[in-house]
């Protein structure tokens, strides 16, 4: 059975907004210690654009497009990352914060109370938002790829 | 047949019993009852974790064993697929 997908306005289209969503995905996880959001929503928000591909393009053309081998690497090294950085403070504990209210790298010391929101900030939060964000745009694309490519193929 | 039906019956009523009585006797919103463990995040979080938004506090700093967990079964989930479609490779 061959599967080439939908009409070429769709595929254009579809490729069209790779770019607002990766773009939307990428601000909800860098701003996740400011505002709502953070990593899992950010990273699902990133995962919907491959959903879109996989519709658009169908079985066959999806896969020269997207690898899924690659997905698979990013998925361990993300929540290897996150690992890391919980490790990271163990002279204190784990999961202690150990950039924040330094002064340097992402330590910002901020006001209490409202204030307009400094992107470094946060310490180790950011860093880790990135982390689950990469793993999770990972895992769920993965798992969509899998499920959408082989299911359904009884002619094999 | 019958009994059947009545013990249905009877679930139903009692879950509709318990939504109502929650919804009856649900204190005030804004008013937690135990309100220590809140304001200790609202007064500390961002003297302590550096970060505007409390809830990504409470995730990554104070609660981080939680969501490493969390992070480690969309993992495991991934690799579970991972194996059920290998053989249809190729």
């Amino acid at each position: 059975m061959s599967d080439e997908g939908m009409s070429v306005i769709v595929k254009t289209v579809s490729c069209v907004l790779v770019v607002p969503t990766v773009v939307f995905g990428l601000y909800v996880i860098m701003h996740g210690h400011l505002t709502p959001g953070g990593g899992f929503p950010g990273g699902a928000v990133m995962a919907t654009i491959v959903a879109l591909f996989l519709v658009a393009y169908g079985k066959d053309g999806s896969r020269k497009i997207l690898k899924k081998d690659c997905l698979s690497a990013a998925e361990s090294i993300g929540l290897l990352l996150f690992a890391a950085l919980a490790f990271a403070g163990i002279s204190v504990t784990f999961f202690s914060n150990f950039l924040a209210n330094t002064g340097n790298w992402f330590g910002t010391v901020i006001p209490f109370g409202p204030n307009p929101g400094y992107l470094v900030s946060g310490g180790v939060l950011p860093l880790m938002n990135i982390a689950v964000g990469i793993e999770v745009f990972a895992a769920l694309s993965a798992i969509m790829i899998l499920m959408f490519s082989y299911s359904g193929d009884d002619s094999k | 047949m019958c009994k059947v039906k009545a013990i249905k019956a009877l679930t139903l009523l009692a879950l509709l019993a318990m939504l109502v009585g929650t919804t009856v006797y649900m204190h005030d919103f804004g008013s937690p009852e135990n309100a220590a463990m809140d304001d200790y995040f609202i007064q500390n979080g961002q003297a302590e974790t550096g970060s505007n938004n409390i809830v990504a506090a409470v995730l990554f700093d104070y609660r981080g064993l939680d969501t490493i967990g969390e992070a480690s079964v969309l993992f495991a989930a991934a690799c579970a697929i991972f194996l059920l479609f290998r053989r249809s490779e190729e």
